[in-house]
């Protein structure tokens, strides 16, 4: 099953199976290391809602729901 | 022979401790600026390393080198124009794959490097083994342990520096992006070669092209013959971007991190699964739901607590040194205006600005403690819903926040927002978060005009507006002044960890350093430039000859006392008699006792003194005139204890006390009224005459338009020029009499007491805040420009706040 990283919920892990959009959103969602094949792990979300706090790659990345949208991951 | 100086580039991910290793090389040897032209900060620093002289350069930290951040821009820039000797990259072990990322794109840029693996002592915590050799082999450039935190493996750093610039062979490394790529690459290397004068290193520029890199396009363009090369890498991205199905761009980036993904799983092994570490642990509570917020605010409190509470002792003592200090300087110094020039201008307006230091310091202090243990990213965290509204990030939460307490230390915050943009936002706005330097002139005024009853809400309401203007400001400047795409959020939330003393310090130190060295510089020279206006011209027509009243007063003190004390007693002088001084000194001690506690005690001397002169005028018995009176009894015990131990003495003592009184008040009424006019008469006091036509729409007259100029050098400054203007002397903002002075003047209603607080809440930053601007933006213009804006924006709101009060019948 393929849902945006925003759709996840805490606990839940994946795989990134594709990277939309452009600019400099795209550009650092990329640089922090959110590429296709990307093992995920949905962490927490904000007191507010947002933003949202995932583990990847050995570190913690926080990012926004709006940039979260952008990318698709397999659940599993 | 002189062996020029080795310049060695330390770049890195933030966070990986790149910094500390900087300290740690350099010392105190080190000396911080601004790339020219931009809001990044630029450190450099030096040291003499086995009979070697280096010169360190800091670069921004970074997570990639793409033309999209100013940081990543001005750091490969630095690479590629100063072309360093060595480029030091410091990797966080912990977290090793993103940081070799960075590593292959430094490496790309065909410079001599070190790879230093650094916190490997938090690797080793988290049970993961990495292989040094496999990664020096894998990468082509030699691998040096380093714990920064506990300045280990420096020198061994350092060492391999030397070695790896004086290694004649440089095999660049490349990284093999497959075969449809790299023959593209091939085909404009071919082309970029054939282009004179080309300073990038050719592939790394290929590669560049091919990501459509905005920087090197617009590079390349410059070069004759470059447009043939940009069609050639148009044809191969069009080609290649429909190959792989998506953006060439993000195809590279792909492979940079498929490649490096191959690198660690080779180089590193995990003991065990390491999916919550102790900072997660940590952050179920901090982070929480709903404990997140309630413990941020708690955290907030707590360093405003701090600063205020604690930072409010270290400046009552300056400020009471400062004023020692002017005594004392004033004694020695003879009347005139050097002496006044010293006091008052340099002693007086210098001393303000130190007695913010402490509470600077404190403020600093927390900001360092927060940064270094890793919460400021949280607070971030939690805070970004609210700022993204405002078009903000949630890392200007924070400087935002301590701008009220002082508005230097959110302009300076501002460094931490990694987005240009967003750092000139903010430090344009910051200065709308109402300082505590204003709150001084809200309490006089709220005082004066505002029941108790509404004195709360009427302050409240000036901080709500601040707030207010704030969130537009900040939209009509992202929309207007620095338009753009939305600036990216994704921020990494670092491990906590316990900060060094030293590294804290360091952070405290640095920016309060800057406060005084710039703040103070300034302040200096437009207290003097204040003085100067507000002192001269000083040969000015007075209403009334003021020498001739005070002369007056000194001839009628002296006849009185003749006529009461001395001639009653049969004495030539005061001295004649010694328990006669003694006497008098005694009740001085005890009423200026009185006084201070603030009890008002002249009155009842001058019905004695009457009193007495009517009973001893008629009889020359001097026993009779002993015999105390029933309403003479003073209510002091002490005094009581006097009388009752000199019946006769005392009454006359009392006398002589009486008129002594009376007539240092007179005197000390006429300097007031001559202060007060000359002031009026000064260039401050023109000026206030001359701007009154542009306040007059806000309600304000001239003397409020003295006090407002005066408190831009810094905005307590007001009320003592207030003070000076309504002739009271030196004030404060608790002084009743101030108070009641602007009450009973016409002049002031309610209304206008409230459009002067929106005002002062508005107009210009303080003096050393515009200098901070300054230093923070580069820039004149900007620092120009927050004192133009503020001020207009000052008289659009004051204006449209007393017109609307006028209307509403207020």
């Amino acid at each position: 099953m393929t849902k945006t990283l925003d759709q996840m919920r805490p606990g839940e892990a994946g795989v990134v199976t594709k990277v939309v959009g452009s600019g400099p959103v795209k550009r650092r969602i990329v640089d922090m290391g959110l590429v296709t094949g990307s093992r995920v792990y949905i962490q927490k979300y904000a007191p507010l809602g947002d933003p949202m706090e995932i583990k990847l790659k050995n570190f913690n990345l926080s990012l926004r729901k709006s940039e979260a949208a952008l990318i698709e991951v397999q659940i599993g | 022979m002189a062996t020029k100086a080795l310049t060695v580039a330390l770049a890195g991910n933030p966070n990986s401790g790149k910094t500390t290793i900087f300290n740690n090389i350099t010392g105190s040897r080190q000396h911080v600026g601004n790339y020219p032209g931009v809001t990044v900060e630029k450190r450099e620093g030096f040291r003499r390393f086995q009979g070697k002289d280096l010169l360190v350069v800091d670069l921004p930290g970074t997570y990639s080198l793409t033309a999209q951040a100013l940081d990543e821009l001005v750091a490969r820039n630095v690479i590629i124009n100063e072309k360093p000797d060595v480029v030091v990259n410091i990797l966080d072990a912990s977290n090793l794959e993103r940081n070799l990322y960075l590593a292959v794109q430094l490496l790309e840029l065909e410079r001599p490097a070190v790879l230093a693996l650094n916190m490997t002592d938090v690797a080793e915590k988290m049970g993961l083994t990495i292989n040094d050799q496999v990664l020096a082999k894998k990468l082509g450039a030699p691998v040096v342990r380093t714990v920064g935190n506990r300045n280990q493996g420096t020198d061994g750093l350092l060492e391999t520096v030397l070695d790896t610039s004086s290694q004649s062979q440089y095999h660049p490394f490349s990284l093999d992006y497959g075969p449809e790529i790299e023959t593209k690459i091939q085909k404009i290397s071919e082309g970029l070669s054939t282009l004179a004068e080309i300073c990038y290193p050719v592939r790394w520029l290929a590669i560049k092209l091919l990501e459509n890199d905005q920087d090197a396009n617009h590079a390349v363009s410059q070069f004759p013959g470059g447009a043939q090369v940009l069609m050639v890498v148009e044809e191969a991205r069009t080609e290649l971007s429909a190959t792989y199905g998506e953006d060439l761009e993000l195809v590279i980036a792909e492979r940079r991190y498929c490649f490096v993904g191959e690198v660690y799983r080779e180089i590193v092994v995990a003991q065990r699964d390491l999916f919550q570490t102790t900072s997660d642990r940590i952050d179920r509570i901090l982070t929480n739901r709903l404990l997140g917020l309630p413990i941020f605010f708690g955290i907030m409190w707590l360093l405003f607590n701090m600063v205020f509470t604690i930072g409010h002792y270290p400046q009552d003592w300056i400020q009471h040194g400062a004023k020692w200090l002017g005594d004392w300087a004033g004694q020695h110094m003879g009347e005139g205006d050097l002496k006044s020039l010293v006091v008052d201008g340099i002693i007086g307006g210098v001393g303000t600005v130190v007695s913010f230091l402490p509470q600077i310091l404190l403020l600093f202090l927390g900001i360092a403690l927060l940064e270094d243990t890793g919460y400021m990213a949280r607070a971030a965290f939690v805070m970004d819903r609210v700022m993204r509204a405002v078009g903000l990030h949630g890392k200007a939460f924070i400087p935002l926040l301590l701008g009220f307490g002082c508005n230097i230390p959110a302009i300076m915050g501002a460094r931490t927002l990694e987005s240009p943009r967003d750092r000139m936002v903010t430090i344009l706005v910051a200065p709308l978060m109402s300082c505590s330097a204003r709150l001084p002139i809200y309490t006089l005024l709220t005082a004066a005009f505002f029941s108790e009853r509404y004195a709360g809400s009427v302050m409240f309401s000036i901080y709500l507006l601040g707030i207010f203007l704030a969130v537009v400001m900040a939209l009509v400047f992202r929309k207007f002044l620095f338009p753009g795409a939305t600036e990216p959020f994704a921020m990494e939330m670092p491990q906590y960890h316990v900060p060094t003393l030293r590294s804290i310090f360091t952070h405290m130190w640095e920016r309060s350093a800057l406060y005084l060295k710039k703040a103070g510089t300034i302040i200096l020279a437009v207290s003097i430039l204040v003085w100067f206006f507000v002192s001269y011209p000083s040969d000015v027509p007075y209403s009334q000859d003021f020498n001739q009243m005070k002369a007056t007063a000194e001839t009628t003190f002296t006849s009185q006392v003749t006529e009461k004390v001395l001639v009653p007693l049969h004495l030539e002088a005061v001295e004649d008699s010694p328990e006669l001084q003694a006497l008098i000194a005694q009740i001085n001690e005890i009423k200026s006792n009185e006084e201070k506690a603030g009890v008002n005690t002249s009155k009842d001397a001058s019905v004695i003194s009457d009193k007495e002169a009517v009973n001893k005028v008629d009889t020359n018995s001097v026993s009779e005139a002993g015999i105390a009176d029933e309403d003479e009894a003073p209510d002091n015990p002490q005094l009581a204890e006097l009388q009752q131990a000199n019946p006769i003495l005392y009454s006359y003592a009392m006398t002589y006390w009486g008129l002594d009184d009376e007539r240092k008040d007179e005197v000390e009424k006429l300097d007031k009224e001559r202060a007060a006019e000359k002031l009026a008469n000064s260039y401050a006091g023109r000026f206030g005459h001359f701007i009154e036509p542009v306040v007059k729409p806000l309600g304000f007259d001239w003397k409020m338009g003295v006090g407002l100029f005066a408190g831009f050098t810094a905005k307590e400054v007001f009320v003592s020029t207030m003070g000076t203007v309504y002739s009271v002397g030196q004030v404060d903002e608790d002084t009743k009499v101030l108070q009641d002075v602007l009450t009973s003047d016409p002049a002031f209603t309610p209304l206008i007491a409230y459009t002067l607080m929106v005002f002062t809440l508005i107009y210009t930053p303080c003096l050393a805040a515009v200098a901070v601007i300054r230093r923070e933006t580069n820039s004149w213009k900007w620092a120009l420009f927050s004192v133009g804006y503020s001020v207009v924006l000052a008289w659009v709101v004051s204006f449209g706040v007393y017109r609307m009060g006028l209307f509403l019948g207020y």
